[in-house]
């Protein structure tokens, strides 16, 4: 099989999967075979690009010319595969806690969560393989259109008012501000192509480069940079693997991905290091992931602070490609991946108690972790690698940030960096610490009695925390497939 | 040429009258037909002859450029003529396929919503509407427009008012008193050229203007007419019979009159402005079409806004017409070739999107019994691919890309950016008003899909009559947003045409 057909494959088949889905609505058994057979075909096919990406082929199809010089078009580039990998991946792992949680939940609707998810998948896809910026344009509405149904999955009112608050901001950041800057771009430069070391170097500076890059980085919702993140905590009503794939696998993941893809391939690293006006957006992130972490300190509410966690640690992967140093934005990379695997276990067992126990705030949470020992005990494993300890796969991430930031003489970065790890202990352990530590209340003497979630949403959480780990021992392979995006060279073959 | 080929060559010179000829015969014929379905087979036939008619000229002007056809072989400027080149064989098709669309979809609904009695009347005021539309399209005489202008409007003022719901007779009056001011204001303009000039002829208008240009009386005929054509076409502030007409028509009227009535008369306002006053030196520097720029960017503001607080699904979509209305004159303001080809190509992209979207709500409306919000709830699950045309057309609505609709303001925001930091102003606004549009359709789809239904409302998709044509136009709604050779191809054309005449 060509690799190009193989790039419209990995969009294509998760939606057959979602027609699937759809049309084996009455047998919820068939529906999640489909569901495993498509999400299973499909990172076969992702992975299998893999090794083709290595060897040096960057393939392209045009699917339509809208225009002159204006094209849908797929490319395939390192990020773009590892993105794609990341998602292809975590979709088998997503829907197999999925079968546990819904069905444990007893939840309604599944029919239309399966396929939602699909689409979302083949969007986030979409958003991967995308060769120009309009290409990235339209797969990234998608993501946001086919999400908003699994937030709003509830259907209560707080659920609809969460949904407008999600759809609002992400909507009216995409067109009021993304696409103003893709067609100023457009008028600059005559191309929306991603190109090695960027269309736009020569073509604009001075203040022009600032506000052109705050259009794109406030206009990029997904990825949460402060004041557009509030979208995200509403999200949060969501059921948990819903939260689960807008933090981990897709959405959040979308909107950092095409941070880097802007900076990388739009305005290249040469012009975002030389350009004084671009700074600020290193400033802008690191206010981002300290502040956010202070405000996951106050959240007692479980998801909400993984929430905050989750907008402190998009904005690591915003100050790498910042820093616009060929290591900031591999770290920044390398950052989507173990931010991924971690935060996923993080939600994971966040749903798991739910689903268990039906607890959600933090101050209830004691003792817990003698009544669910797997589920804590892999929590404790996902925290510590966000937080970024070895032998787990974050501290690779964080390192290359503060080698890229001292790289790039931002000094003060390193200290944020450092500063911000401390807060992430400060919000992230206590929870498996009191949950072991403590006797759960109300517990009668005597050994505690033990009481997991269902088993996929087990195997699940077991899965990726396990990830984080061979994560920490497989970086550097990760790491030299990043390689070529930050050292552009004309491709081999 | 070969013999054979003689007679048919004879019969395509006749084209241009047998745009108008073929429908205006019709009519009176149709009014004779006892049975509903006879009358019903009548029009839509007549509609699908005047759509090949228009498909043959257009190719023919991009051929061979413009035709001009003498009436009754008296030559011009005596004589009418009939005179087609790009910009009106686009109107023409435009026109002629979504009255062809339209019917096909109309025999279900209007079986329904028109008194069976009338139905061969109605449909012969449909035949005489589009008579008249077609009629001032081809016509290259600016009398001829006035009396095709009339013959166009009186039937719809029928068409409007031949439902069963009353609020349409106030509406119908509404538009009927509106026309006619405009209408008249529009004679006064062509009478006062004619005192001038001594002629009726547009192309000869233009010439015998030319060193006219410090006249003022030639100010004041532009400046009646103008107003006059743009009380027509609902520009803000004369905007206000529209939403109602719309809204309390036979959905099949809706569909029809939102996707031809008012880009016939834009075409009416670009014929003048370019061709006739585009001529002289005089206009030429005063643009005069921008003067009508506050008002277009007023019209999608104020239409926007005023979609967002309607509470019936026909009235946000008559006031989203009276937003885009508001893009198609921008893009005449903006004078130059990127923004004019996006205003004359929203005219056909605007035209596939509200017929979609008017398609899919008298369907519903149809099943709900009421148009309002509240009555659309879970629509989504009893009229799935009613309820899904919609979204799909809505999407379009708002210019999301891959519909038509980014076509069109991808130019129209291309075309603001060459006017300078004013046209900065107007590119953000135009995406303003698409965020605007996003959230009075997303009004319609949240509760539609995020609510439950009503327990009685019946479990019935729209029979498939009314599916497949809705479902076509809403393929096309993507079909030419990824495909745009042959929409903003031939508008780009046009535009350049149409400025040509100006340089």
């Amino acid at each position: 099989m060509t690799p190009e057909l193989q790039l419209q494959l990995a969009v294509l088949l998760p939606l057959a999967g979602m027609i699937g889905i759809a049309l084996a609505g009455r047998s919820p058994n068939l529906r999640e075979t489909v569901t495993f057979i498509i999400a299973i075909a499909n990172a076969v096919n992702v992975w299998t690009l893999v090794p083709k990406v290595v060897a040096g082929a960057r393939p392209e199809v045009v699917l339509f010319t809208i225009m002159p010089g204006l094209d849908l078009k797929f490319a395939l580039e390192p990020l773009g595969m590892m993105f794609a990998a990341v998602a292809a991946t975590l979709w088998i792992v997503n829907s197999i806690y999925s079968v546990g949680y819904m069905r444990g939940n007893k939840e309604v609707r599944q029919t239309r969560f399966y396929a939602c998810f699909a689409l979302s998948i083949a969007a986030a896809l979409g958003i991967a393989f995308a060769g120009n910026l309009l290409t990235l344009f339209i797969f990234y509405e998608i993501l946001t259109l086919s999400t908003y149904p699994l937030v709003v999955h509830k259907e209560t009112d707080e659920a609809r008012r969460g949904g407008r608050t999600y759809l609002g901001i992400l909507i009216a950041t995409s067109i009021g501000l993304q696409l103003p800057a893709i067609i100023w771009t457009w008028n600059l430069t005559g191309t929306l192509d991603f190109a090695p070391g960027g269309t736009l170097a020569g073509k604009v500076q001075g203040i022009s480069a600032g506000v052109l890059l705050a259009l794109y980085m406030y206009g990029i919702g997904k990825a949460a940079l402060m004041p557009i993140h509030k979208w995200l905590p509403a999200a949060m009503v969501a059921p948990t693997p819903v939260s689960a794939l807008l933090h981990a696998v897709a959405v959040v993941k979308a909107g950092v991905f095409t941070v880097i893809k802007v900076i990388v391939y739009v305005f290249g690293l040469d012009l975002i290091s030389s350009e004084p006006s671009t700074n600020w957006l290193v400033y802008a992130a690191c206010i981002t992931l300290t502040l956010a972490s202070l405000i996951a300190m106050r959240q007692d509410n479980l998801k909400r602070r993984l929430a905050y966690s989750t907008v402190s640690q998009l904005s690591y992967v915003i100050l790498g490609a910042a820093l616009g140093t060929a290591m900031g934005v591999v770290g920044a990379g390398l950052h989507i991946v173990m931010h991924a695997a971690g935060k996923i276990t993080l939600f994971f067992c966040a749903g798991a108690i739910y689903v268990a126990l039906h607890k959600t705030e933090i101050s209830d949470m004691k003792g817990i972790g003698r009544i669910m020992p797997v589920t804590m005990a892999c929590f404790a494993i996902g925290a510590l690698s966000v937080i970024g300890l070895p032998p787990l796969g974050g501290s690779w991430s964080k390192m290359l940030l503060m080698v890229g930031a001292a790289d790039a003489g931002f000094q003060i970065v390193i200290g944020v960096l450092i500063l911000s790890s401390l807060l992430n202990v400060a919000y992230l352990l206590p929870i498996p610490l009191h949950g072991f530590l403590y006797r759960p209340a109300g517990a009668p003497e005597g050994p505690v009695a033990i009481k997991e979630a269902p088993l996929p949403c087990l195997i699940a959480i077991v899965i990726t925390a396990s990830l984080c780990v061979v994560l920490f021992f497989t970086a550097g392979q990760i790491v030299e497939f990043l390689q070529p995006i930050a050292t552009p060279v004309a491709p081999a073959g | 040429m070969s013999g054979a080929a003689t007679g048919g060559f004879d019969l395509l010179t006749q084209l241009p009258v047998l745009q108008v000829a073929v429908p205006l015969v019709a009519a009176p014929l149709c009014s004779l037909l006892k049975g509903r379905n006879l009358a019903w087979a009548l029009a839509t036939a007549v509609s699908a002859a005047t759509f090949v008619i228009a498909l043959l000229l257009l190719q023919m002007v991009r051929a061979d450029g413009p035709i001009s056809y003498a009436l009754g072989g008296w030559a011009p400027p005596v004589g009418i003529e009939y005179r087609v080149d790009t910009i009106n064989a686009f109107v023409l098709l435009i026109v002629s396929a979504i009255s062809l669309i339209a019917l096909s979809y109309a025999r279900v609904s209007v079986a329904r919503e028109v008194p069976p009695s009338r139905h061969h009347l109605f449909y012969t005021a449909w035949i005489l509407c589009l008579t008249g539309l077609l009629g001032i399209a081809i016509t290259g005489d600016a009398f001829n427009v006035f009396v095709f202008l009339e013959i166009s409007s009186l039937s719809s003022y029928v068409l409007i008012a031949s439902g069963r719901d009353p609020r349409a007779l106030t509406a119908s009056f509404q538009y009927l008193v509106l026309g006619t001011i405009g209408a008249t204001f529009y004679l006064i303009g062509v009478g006062l050229l004619y005192i001038l000039t001594g002629t009726l002829n547009l192309a000869d208008l233009a010439i015998r203007l030319a060193p006219l240009a410090d006249n003022p009386t030639v100010l004041a005929a532009a400046a009646f007419i103008t107003i006059g054509i743009a009380l027509k076409f609902a520009l803000f502030p004369a905007h206000f019979w529209l939403p109602n007409g719309y809204a309390f028509s036979p959905s099949a009227v809706a569909v029809f009159l939102s996707a031809t009535a008012t880009k016939v008369s834009i075409y009416v306002l670009l014929r003048f402005e370019f061709t006739v006053f585009g001529a002289v030196p005089a206009f030429a520097d005063l643009h005069f079409a921008s003067l009508l720029l506050p008002f277009a960017v007023l019209a999608f503001i104020v239409g926007s806004v005023s979609a967002i607080f309607q509470d019936d699904v026909r009235k946000i979509l008559a006031y989203s017409s009276v937003a885009q209305i508001g893009y198609m004159v921008l893009g005449i303001g903006l004078l130059n070739v990127d923004g004019l080809t996006g205003g004359i190509v929203h005219l056909f992209n605007h035209a596939l999107t509200k017929a979609a979207l008017f398609m899919a709500v008298g369907a519903l409306v149809m099943r709900a019994g009421s148009g309002r919000i509240e009555a659309l709830a879970g629509m989504g699950r009893r009229m799935p691919l009613t309820m899904f045309a919609f979204v799909l057309a809505g999407l379009s609505l708002i210019g999301v890309p891959t519909t038509v609709g980014f076509v069109s303001k991808w130019y129209l925001i291309l075309g603001a950016l060459q006017t300078g930091p004013a046209g900065y102003a107007i590119a953000g606004l135009v995406l303003f008003s698409s965020l605007l549009a996003v959230i009075y359709v997303w009004r319609v789809v949240e509760v539609a899909y995020f609510r439950d239904p009503h327990p009685d409302t019946p479990r019935v998709e729209a029979p498939m009559e009314m599916l497949v044509p809705m479902w076509i136009l809403t393929a096309a709604c993507f079909w030419f947003g990824l495909d745009t050779d042959h929409s903003a191809g031939i508008a780009r054309e046009a535009a350049m045409e149409l400025l040509g005449v100006m340089r």
